[in-house]
Order: C-alpha cells, then structure tokens, then sequence
C-alpha cells in the first residue's frame, strides 16, 4: 500500500522535535512546517484535518494545528511577476 | 597574454618565526630560520642552477648542480640541503662552481638523447635550460658509451607517457608521489647506473600499478621524460590563464595552458589556496567531454517526448519556451512552473536562475542539486552555528592534531584535499602525523594507506550516525571531558544543560548503542577521548551524513560535538562539509533553495524581500517554494506542469527513478539546459544547449567559501554562455535582465548579500581568491570563522534523538546497501565518462562480502540481480572485504546501471534530502541486464533522435 507521504514526512518531523524541551514541541514542528513547506503542501495538510482524516499523525502534528500557518490567498494575489508589471 | 609561470624557489617555505641575515653574492637578504640557501638566493633574485630540487618537495640533494661556496667553509656544499645561518656569506659563480657544475652537465647529456628539435618538451625543459645556464658547449665523453638510450616508452596511461630514456632518475616524481599526492606508487629500482623509475613492481607498466594519474610527476619531472600526450600531440602552449575547476568542492586552481583557442593541458596552479599546485585525475586530465562529439551545439524542441528533437534557431527555441510557460501559467496557476539550478554552474548562472524564477515566474519555485546532498549541512549549521558553511580553510588541515572523518571518503571524492589530509597524517620528521578516526561502514582507502592507519575505524552499520555521534558525545560528557570554559564563554547554557542531560542518560552510552551501530563499545570510548583530548580536533564529513533520513540530525550531532570539546573558532579544528559539486556551497549561497533569497536569509523576512523586490521591481511571493522531491509529487498530481532544469540530470541522480519518471513524463514543459542529451532530457521538450566551464566568466565558492574566479578561455562552442541563455529565456518571458557581463552580476549580489558586500572581480583578481564573509568587519575574507562568536551570537546545542530509518532490512531484503563515488569518475558521469578515465572505470560494480556472495553463490564479476523495495537492477559482483558482511556498495557513475531505481523515496526529516545511504536489498545471480534496463536502453535510444533543422531557402 502506497504510504500517505505528506503525513509520512510531517511525522518525521514531529519525531525530532520530540526530545526538544516540553511546550517547545509542537511550536518546533509547526514553525517547520512553516518555514520549509509549499503552500500546496500546507493546503494538503489543512485538507486532511479539516476532514478528520488524521489517523496515523503523530500527535504533535496534531497538537502544532492552531500554529501552522493556513495558505491564504491563491498565488496570484500575492505575487508580480516581471511579465504583469510590464503588461500592465 | 603569455604563459603565466610560477616562481621556483627550490625547497619550500620555512614556517619559522626568527629571522637570519645574511649575504648571497653581496646581497644582503633577510629569510626564516631553515630556509635553504637556494631559497634565500633566489627570495635575493638570484637562480641558482639545479635539477632535483623543487619547492614543492623537500630538498634531496643528489644532482650535485647547486653546490655553492660559504665563506669560512669547506667544500661546496649543495644549496638545497644547506640551510641559512646569521651573517653567511655564500658565493654562487665562481670558477670552481662553474667548473663543477659544467662537468655535471656534462655527464648527464652524455646520456641524453639530443632530440631536443622533435622533443615534446623543447622550450619547455629544465634540463635544456641547465645546459644553458651552465655553458655546456661540448661533452668530452662522446655518445658511444654505456648509456640508457633506446628504452621502450611506457605509453599505458592514457594522458601521460613515460620515456626512460629521458629520465636522469632525479627523483622528483618518485618524491611527488610520496609527499604530495601521497601514493606512494614509484620508486627507483636498481642501483648505480642501473636505477631506473619504476611504477609498482617490475611486472607493472603505469596503468597496472598504484599511479592514481594525479600528475604530480609529470609536473614535477624536469625533462620530456613525464610528458602529457596532449603537449605530443600538439605541442607546447603560448598562453595560459588561470581558472578553477569544475569537477569537485575542493575547487582547484589550474592554469588553462592553451594554443589559440585550444586547450592543450591544464596544470594545477601553484598560487591556489585550495590546492596549492596539486591536482587529481580529472581536474588534470579529464578534459574532453568540453569538445566531445556528443556535446548538442544547436537548441531543440519538440511537442512531446515521443518525437524526435527538431534542430531551431535560439529566437524559436526561446519563445517556444516562453510560450509555453505562459500557457501553463496561464491554465494552471502561477505556482504551476519552477526551475532547478545546477550546482556545477558559476554563483552568477544560478543567481539568474532563482532571479528567474522568483522574479519572472513570480514564485519561489526555485531548487539546486544541493537538494540531494548537502541541504542537511545548510538546516544543521545553521541551527547549531548560524550559517550554513564549513568553519574553515584547507589550509588549516596542517594545523590538526586529530582527525576525524565520517560519512566522506576524500581520497576518492576530494582527491586533492585528500592529499593534504595524508601529507599532515603522515606528519615528518619531528612533528608526528596527526591521528586519525575513520567512521564508515565501509574500509575506505584513508583507514589503511601507505604510511597511515587509522587509530580507530568505527565500522557502524548504514543508517546509525546518530547513535554513534551521541554516544561519542556520552563519553565526552559522562568522562569529564567537556571543555566547560569554552561552552560557557561562547554557547547557549540552557540548551548545553538539557543537551548534556540528554547524551549522558545510560540509553547512549556506547554499551547500549553497539547493538545499534555494531560497533564495540570500546573502540567508541576511546575515539571519544582521543576526539576530546587529543589536542586540535577537526571534522570532515560527506555525504555519509547528510543522505540519511537523519542527516540533518547528525549534522547537528557533528556541531555539538565541536561545541562541547571547543574545537571551533581557530585553526586547525573546525567542522568542514566535504561539498559534492564545485559550486554545491555557492549555490546555496546564492538563494538556490525555495525557502531563502541569498545569503541565506528567509523569503518571509520583509525587510530581505523588500530589499529584492526594489532593485528588481516587483512583488516576491512570501511562501517557500516546492523542492525538488515535492516538485515530483506535485507534478504526479498534476499542479506542476513545467520546470526549466539546468545543469542537473535529475533522473539519473534523484532517487526512486520510477517516481522521478513519472514526474517528468506528466509536465508539458521540460526545458533542459545541459552540454549533452542526458537521461532527464528523455523526457525533455526543449533542449538548450550548455556551456562548458572552460568557455565562460564567473566565479564558484568551493567548501571552503573561497570565491574563485572562473575565467573564459575559449569561445563557446554553442554559441553563448550559461548565463545568457538564461537571460535571454528570461527576456523571452518579458523579464527585463540586459546585463552585459558576469561582472555585473556580482555587483548585484555584492549589493543585496550582506557576506558578499565587498566581492568585486577586482578584488578577486587582486588577491586570487577571499573567503566569505567579505564585507566591511571582514574586508578581505574569512579563513576560520566563528572566532570571536557564533554567526548566531552563542553556539546552540540541539538534541539528537536517534530514529531508526523505516528502510529496514527484513527476511526479504537482508541486506543493506549503501553508494558512493569512485576517484576517476565524476557524479553522474556525464563529463568523466566522455574521457579516457573510462579506463580505469568502465562500469559501476556491487562490492560484496565474499561471505554474503557465498551464501547466493556469487562469484566475483558475476551479474547479480540488485532488487530493493523500489524496483530492481543488475549489476556485476565485485568480492572485497571492505564492506562488511550484510552490506553492499556501489557508485551511480553509470546510467545503465539505473542505481536510483533501487533508492526509495525516503528523506531527512527537515530538508527531503534523499536517503541514498540506505536502502535494504536481496541480491541473486543474473543472466545480465533486467528488462526495465533494456526498455530504458531502447526509451534512450529513441527519445534521443534528431532531426536537423531544414536548410534556410
């Protein structure tokens, strides 16, 4: 059976900040996640706790919800590019 | 332009502090203690004839050439050996010494075959300039006499012949081999008029004995003896420049030596501060993939994959592109499009590249090859250090007491560091070598080498760094060997206290982790105390650390042990990633990852991004890009449909090739940007073609944040440089990017990165090369960094739980198999395998132990059938016991051999680097190549037809 990969890899993460100190835990995992995930990952995340489908996460992923950041705007509302400067 | 040449001082520096005075020909001179007085004539401007001397070597004193007269001494005592003392007063032309360094001569020319007009080293030839110096006008002796002439060449290595003929069995290659490259491969066999060079035993020619082709000899030799074949071939250069090489992190200086616009030899250059006049196999020689038939001159494009190429002008290819990029963008969202960019190209190439993508495409979308090696080291140092580079200069290797290597195998992978880590191993004559901790799961050649053995090899199982680097830190912390002074001047105390807490519990003691690693707990306590106490204690690791689901966990595990034990912050210690790739450290500094703009500053900073989007004049996303694995997902689930790729052949080098596959087969959009078709362009629908490092102008940082110049010294072959291809896609697109050199780049860089603040082309020229950070605190670069302080203030100790990777070994898999590289053979092979290094290197073997291949009835040379979770290959048994039994090894140089499809999709828990280091695998007897071999063969094959473009009417 193909493994759920994004929950693999949130897991993961939740393994290490484990053994960091109590009440630094699940701040550690959703800063990561933060820092270092694609909002289409994040959205991907949201989807599968917005849905209940969060049977094997870890807790702390469970427990780091409130702090991961939700994508908000699509993309486009956030960004130029050099192509829609000019265009416009 | 001219040949640049490098002055010869005759015997190297000395390093003492006192100075002596004293007088060569008159001339007063002032020079170190123990300089040799061939060096302090010539610091004086005066060259004193000589043969066997050279200052890459220790003096030897046997070509009776540089005899010279001391006032108050007897004799003439030869200059080299002598050393200088206060108020000396040496002659070095007067009758006598002119007459005895005439009879030399004499002697050795009446053994010399005088073809000096045919001969490959005319102009080029001490002995010839000797002859000069010294007056020799006749040889008294005549030529009949017994002689060495008519001796048969040993032509077996592919770049260099060897003619005994030539030879005055000076000994300088049979010293550059020992001293500086560390082999130990020649000799002088015979005695009297019979000694004769020999490489190995007298049944070995060059290329059967131990001779790793370094060319160390051949640049030592003073006579046509050692000569490049390529010099035979086309003759001697008329100009040379100096630019830096492409293959590895070491990042050497050579000089381009070419004839108009031909290269006819590179030699490593004497000034480099990374390799100071060494060089390897490939750095020296490997040169020919630049003007390989197989290099695409002439962009392609083409609707889909399943047809073949079609040849087109730049314009179409360039707005084939653009079109389509706007399309995806337009049908699929902004995010629908990325780049990655290639850590082989120059720190200006791939500062476009993000510009590109962050600016063009209006994402962050934008990831480098370092994504597979190195992005642990970046996530590890940064938390523990506060900037993600290696602590310090190669230089500082001389100054280390002890030497720990784990998870690198730098006499393969960084050949000339290698080299130096030997020389200071070895140590000389009243300064012992350095000691020696080797932590691999496999027998690399550093464990036991030629005057060098490692003082413990820990030969944990794949998989375990954690285990072992705490329980290493267990014994420093539970034995009292924490240096306290240091931790408490300069580290964070609360997070050290819970640290220390967390290494001493009884669970990491090296008794309870030897079930874990398989390493006796005694051999771990001891190399914790010789790491500990031992004196100036330095880390060098590799990929062996990083490619692990945990690799970033044991990168920080490498950084506490510094901290704790204070070997950070001066020479000597330090913690030094081995870099893969020539610009794998530039890359990452020039914002190569989705998550950080150049200098490793985050895209949700606002002050960084504001600073950005003034100078380029538009709004950058806030939100860290997708990686390069994540970029596979998303384009498996349809949300990525292009990717400009360049310089990188992510299929053969990404794990899970399958996966990878499937990633590129489902995008509408594959330019790839590469010097040859290689195995990603398969899939690829536009083909830009490259640019070699020889026909460009930029810069590469190597791992020791040396910024060095990479300088054009021929035009290139496809028309443009790597970086106007970028900037003309990007003009494509509507972006507005007109610069007009490299240089100009910089000057961008130097504006927007803080560490880059002071690099110009200018300063670079004038000092060669600095070291970031280069800015107002440190105007000319930093050799050892975190001397005062951290980059982040106060060191950070983080805890390193061990988690057991998932790749686990099981009754269906029993076995572990781990990769690496070989000396003569380059990454994906894609350069080294279009060169003559073929011959030592024509395919990837699976080391086995011959307990493993036993038990499957494996002999050696066999194929065997290599099949893992993922997916399964063959592959040729190579029986050895350098791998322990239960594991196996092999390199990935070769596409056909399709090692990736057997690496699985797991990753590092922070950064997605793959694990290449572990992948649990049964292995059985073959009749040859599988089938998915076969159909890749046949996929290559066709994906690969060109169609050239109809001719203009």
């Amino acid at each position: 059976m193909e493994r759920d990969k994004l929950v693999y890899m949130a897991n993961q993460i939740a393994k290490f900040f484990e053994s960091s100190p109590e009440g630094a835990r699940s701040q550690g995992v959703a800063d990561h996640i933060n820092k270092f995930w694609e909002p289409r990952m994040r959205t991907q995340l949201f989807e599968r706790f917005d849905e209940g489908r969060t049977e094997g996460m870890h807790p702390l992923v469970i427990e780091a919800q409130p702090e991961i950041r939700r994508p908000a705007a699509p993309l486009e509302a956030r960004t130029t590019s050099q192509q829609d400067a000019s265009a416009s | 332009m001219s040949l640049i040449h490098e002055i010869d001082y005759g015997t190297p520096a000395s390093k003492a502090e006192k100075d002596v005075t004293l007088s060569i020909d008159g001339r007063a001179v002032t020079v170190p203690e123990g300089t040799s007085l061939m060096r302090a004539a010539m610091e004086a401007g005066v060259q004193v004839p000589k043969l066997c001397a050279t200052d890459m070597m220790d003096a030897f004193g046997s070509c009776r050439l540089c005899v010279v007269e001391v006032e108050g001494r007897n004799g003439t005592p030869a200059s080299c050996t002598t050393p200088v003392a206060e108020g000396m007063k040496v002659s070095t032309q007067t009758d006598r010494l002119k007459a005895i360094r005439k009879g030399v001569m004499e002697l050795y020319i009446s053994d010399h075959p005088l073809d000096c007009l045919t001969c490959a080293a005319n102009g080029d030839c001490e002995l010839q300039d000797m002859a000069g110096a010294v007056g020799l006008r006749e040889v008294r002796y005549g030529y009949d006499g017994e002689n060495h002439l008519g001796k048969a060449k040993d032509v077996s290595n592919p770049y260099f012949q060897f003619d005994p003929s030539k030879c005055i069995v000076c000994s300088r290659c049979v010293r550059a081999c020992n001293e500086v490259q560390g082999t130990f491969a020649l000799t002088v066999s015979g005695r009297g008029f019979d000694s004769i060079i020999s490489a190995g035993t007298q049944f070995d020619d060059f290329l059967s004995s131990e001779c790793v082709s370094c060319g160390a000899c051949v640049q030592a030799c003073p006579t046509a003896t050692l000569e490049e074949k390529s010099v035979i071939a086309i003759g001697t250069p008329e100009h040379s420049l100096v630019t830096t090489c492409a293959y590895c992190g070491v990042g050497c200086s050579f000089k381009a030596e070419m004839r108009g616009e031909e290269l006819v030899r590179m030699v490593p250059y004497k000034d480099g501060k990374a390799n100071r006049g060494h060089s390897c196999v490939k750095g020296r020689f490997a040169l020919g993939y630049a003007t390989h038939k197989d290099r695409i001159l002439n962009p392609m494009i083409r609707d889909h994959y399943s047809q073949p190429w079609k040849e087109v002008s730049w314009d179409e290819a360039l707005s084939f592109a653009a079109g389509k990029i706007k399309d995806i963008q337009a049908k699929y969202g902004r995010g629908a499009v990325g780049g990655i960019s290639s850590s082989r190209c120059t720190n200006e190439e791939v500062f476009l590249v993000q510009k590109l993508v962050r600016a063009g495409f209006g994402n962050n979308n934008i990831d480098t090859c370092a994504r597979v090696c190195h992005s642990p080291t970046g996530y590890g140092l940064n938390s523990t250090f506060g900037t993600s580079a290696g602590t310090q200069d190669f230089d500082s290797v001389e100054h280390s007491d002890v030497i720990l290597v784990i998870g690198a195998n730098p006499t393969d992978g960084h050949p000339v560091f290698g080299s130096r880590m030997k020389k200071r191993l070895r140590g000389k004559p009243g300064q012992p070598g350095a000691k020696l901790i080797v932590i691999d799961p496999r027998r690399i050649d550093l464990v036991k080498t030629p005057h060098i053995k490692a003082d413990h090899h820990l030969a944990l199982k794949p998989g375990t760094n954690v285990a072992m680097l705490t329980a290493l830190a267990h014994v420093i912390v539970t034995e009292g060997l924490i240096d306290e002074r240091f931790v408490r001047e300069r580290c964070e105390l609360d997070e050290f206290q819970e640290w220390a807490a967390f290494v001493a519990e009884e669970r990491h003691s090296p008794e309870a982790t030897a079930a874990i690693t398989g390493v006796p707990a005694d051999e771990v306590r001891n190399a914790a105390r010789l790491y500990a106490t031992g004196g100036n204690a330095a880390i060098y690791y590799g990929l062996g650390v990083t490619e692990h689901s945990q690799g970033s966990t044991a990168v920080i595990g490498i950084a506490n042990l510094a901290m704790a034990t204070g070997n950070i912050g001066r020479e000597g210690v330090g913690v030094n990633p081995l870099r893969g790739q020539n610009n794998v450290q530039g890359s990452c500094d020039m914002g190569s990852f989705p998550h950080e703009l150049p200098g490793y500053r985050h895209i949700s900073i606002d002050a960084v991004r504001e600073s950005f989007e003034e100078l380029w004049g538009v709004k950058l996303d806030n939100e860290p890009g997708l990686r390069i694995p994540n970029m596979f997902d998303a384009a498996v689930e349809g949300t990525f449909k292009g990717l400009y790729c360049q310089g990188e052949d992510i299929l053969q080098s990404d794990p899970d090739t399958k996966h990878v596959s499937a990633g590129l087969e489902a995008l509408e959009l594959l330019i790839v940007h590469d010097l040859f078709l290689n195995e990603t362009a398969n899939y690829a629908n536009v083909f830009l073609p490259g640019s070699s490092f020889l026909e460009k102008n930029g810069t590469f940082t190597n791992a020791e944040r040396r910024i060095n110049r990479v300088r054009k010294v021929m035009s290139p072959k496809n028309g443009y440089e790597d970086w106007q291809v970028t900037q003309m896609l990007a003009q494509a697109i509507g972006m507005d990017m007109t610069y007009a050199d490299p240089s100009e780049i910089m000057a961008e860089i130097a504006a927007t990165t803080p560490s880059f603040a002071n690099v110009t082309y200018d300063l670079l020229d004038e000092k060669g090369s600095v070291q970031w950070p280069c800015n107002e605190t440190h105007p000319e670069g930093s050799p050892v960094m975190h001397v005062g302080e951290f980059m982040r203030g106060r060191g950070k100790f983080i805890v390193t739980e061990y988690v057991a990777t998932d790749e686990r070994t099981g009754p269906r898999f029993p076995l572990l198999l781990t990769t690496g590289r070989i000396l003569s053979q380059y990454n994906v092979g894609a350069q080294t395998r279009r060169t003559e290094n073929v011959v030592w290197h024509d395919q990837d073997l699976l080391e086995i132990h011959p307990h493993d291949a036993e038990q499957r009835g494996v002999r050696n040379g066999d194929w065997v059938k290599l099949q893992s979770r993922a997916g399964e290959t063959s592959i040729k048994a190579k029986i050895t016991d350098r791998v322990a039994p239960g594991v196996v090894y092999t390199t990935f140089h070769h596409p056909m051999t399709q090692a990736n499809v057997i690496t699985t999709d797991f990753s590092d828990w922070a950064t997605n680097c793959p694990e290449y280091k572990v992948t649990a695998v049964q292995i059985s007897p073959s009749n040859g190549p599988t089938e998915w071999q076969e159909d890749y063969r046949e996929l290559t094959m066709e994906s690969r037809r060109i169609v050239p473009s109809e001719a203009a009417e």
